[in-house]
């Protein structure tokens, strides 16, 4: 069965953000990059699909300005065949990416596709589902659990209540939760092997898909700060505060 | 302008998060739909038509929605959009919406805007963006706005109050590729974490699952729900549905008790929104103390007892 993976280059989750002062956007200026966590997780489950006997070969893509080969051939080190950059420095929705996606999804022919389920720069937890509607695959979102047997997969869903369990027809789109596993860091011997791994490039013309956009940021500004209150010195004092002066119990 | 609302429910009742939504949808302005779907939600509907400023309610009633499974769901809010026309397409920011609605929005081939906490105008809208590190206004300019709303950004609109028309529509899309195997459900007597007026949760500083306990009695006494850091959750103390945080739950209770928690800043973007909040923490250099309106410095083994004999 073949796998793809989708996988995003964004700002290092360590990194803590600031707006630009004309609040056009992020400043993303000489500021660390790495794989979206959520598209790690999503690697590493293809790669245990693989390791378990169910996936025959892992095909990695990204969306994203040249730099995103970065990622794709961390992709490479940590266990994917081949890898797929689509190359625009636009914007690009998730509607866009999905529908680049299914570009590629036309041209591989997966059984499975493996997207984190949000990228922790846009926040839009999108690509999987829409992806899902373009295809008409059945969609297993907020997995965190994957089990494929013959032709169909059952997933275990994150929801807010708890867990719920479905089985889902194969070919089939996954999104990955926190606690679907616990990625791996790339051996060098593999690091090594990576870089001579193969990785296409396509224009986002030369798979037919355009990226116009309906939305635009007019302004992105810092959220409001909350100030720091004061620091009682008992439990009693505490209990008096919250009765008699915020009123909340 | 005719605005369709996603009713978020689980075909005996109607969640909390939809009044919420709704809220959303009445600033933004117009006749208000609401679309009840699910499988026996004649009761759903019925409380539904009451909802202060809904004109109409949808109810389509079949087995394909009982679960909610987004491959069928899809199809039905879809078809509705393009015979009705509607101008927007909103349904809360919970798991529930956040699977179906991008699907919805990717079949009726537009963007859609995700977790809106403000409505500037019916086309512009602000979002959390970076874990809540930056908020972006934007503006939409596709034909049929698909929006989800995250519910501590609008209070709810009135339950009671309205006297909406039902119609039943009569489609049943089932895609036919996805079933419903099972769930397993956490039962609580305490309120849901996203619509209680006061959490405790409990961080790394609790130490094991079982000093959840001290946490669960002290909401008890204050009819509070029981919420955790995601250091707690990977750590095993407790489920993920407990999570609060980016990559948990967003609350913004009236009082928002943290247990030994440090503040990492994923944490504070799923609560810093709350109107008061208490940090309980033996590290006087704990960042949570940033962001507390009251801060104390104690071992939270000590302080929980005495506050749960106090309040």
């Amino acid at each position: 069965m073949k796998v793809l993976v989708a996988v995003k280059r964004v700002v290092d989750y360590n990194v803590k953000v600031r707006v630009k002062a004309d609040n056009s956007g992020v400043d993303l200026a000489n500021v660390k990059m790495s794989m979206n966590p959520f598209c790690e997780i999503a690697v590493e489950e293809a790669v245990r699909l693989k390791e378990k006997g169910v996936a025959t070969e892992i095909v990695v893509v990204s969306i994203g300005p040249t730099t995103a080969q970065e990622q794709l051939r961390t992709a490479l080190a940590l266990g994917a065949d081949r890898a797929i950059l689509v190359e625009t420095s636009d914007e690009v929705t998730s509607l866009a990416v999905a529908k680049l996606l299914k570009a590629v999804v036309d041209k591989e022919q997966p059984q499975l596709v493996i997207l984190g389920k949000q990228a922790i720069d846009s926040d839009n937890n999108q690509t999987g589902q829409m992806l899902g509607a373009l295809t008409d695959f059945s969609q297993g979102t907020f997995a965190s659990k994957v089990e494929v047997a013959g032709d169909k997969v059952q997933v275990t869903r994150e929801i807010d209540g708890g867990l719920q369990i479905v089985e889902l027809a194969l070919p089939a789109i996954i999104t990955s939760d926190l606690r679907l596993n616990e990625p791996r860091y790339a051996s060098l011997p593999n690091i090594m092997k990576a870089k001579k791994k193969p990785l296409e490039v396509f224009t986002p013309d030369a798979l037919g898909v355009s990226t116009v956009s309906t939305i635009k940021t007019l302004s992105v500004e810092a959220p409001a700060i909350r100030g720091a209150g004061i620091k009682v010195k008992s439990v009693a004092e505490l209990v008096d505060k919250l009765k008699n002066e915020a009123k909340v119990i | 302008m005719t605005i369709l609302v996603i009713a978020e429910n689980t075909n005996l009742a109607l969640a909390p998060a939809t009044l919420n939504t709704l809220a959303a949808a009445q600033k933004i302005g117009g006749d208000i739909h609401l679309l009840v779907a699910g499988e026996s939600v004649g009761a759903v509907a019925e409380a539904a038509a009451k909802i202060a400023g809904v004109s109409k309610v949808l109810v389509a009633d079949n087995a394909a929605y009982a679960h909610q499974l987004p491959e069928n769901v899809t199809l039905l809010i879809a078809q509705l959009v393009q015979e009705q026309g509607y101008s927007h397409v909103l349904a809360s920011a919970t798991s529930n919406g956040k699977n179906i609605l991008p699907r919805v929005a990717a079949k009726l081939d537009v963007d859609q805007i995700s977790e809106i906490i403000a409505v500037e105008s019916a086309d512009t809208f602000k979002r959390p963006i970076y874990a809540g590190n930056a908020i972006a206004t934007v503006q939409s300019t596709a034909s049929v706005k698909v929006i989800t709303v995250r519910a501590t950004g609008f209070d709810p609109v009135a339950a009671e109050g309205g006297s909406a028309a039902i119609e039943a529509l009569e489609a049943a899309n089932d895609a036919g590729i996805s079933s419903f195997v099972g769930e397993e459900l956490a039962s609580s007597d305490r309120p849901e974490l996203t619509a209680a007026k006061i959490v405790v949760s409990g961080g790394r500083g609790m130490q094991n699952g079982d000093n959840f306990k001290h946490l669960y009695a002290l909401a008890d006494k204050l009819g509070a729900a029981v919420g955790a850091s995601r250091a707690a959750v990977d750590a095993g103390f407790v489920p993920n549905d407990m999570q609060v945080g980016q990559t948990g739950k967003i609350v913004a209770p009236q009082l928002y008790i943290a247990v030994g928690i440090s503040g990492a800043i994923q944490h504070l973007a799923g609560m810093k929104d709350s109107k008061v909040i208490v940090a309980i923490n033996k590290d006087e250099d704990a960042p949570i103390f940033q962001v507390a309106d009251y801060g104390l410095v104690a071992d939270l083994f000590e302080a929980i007892p005495e506050l749960e004999k106090l309040v």
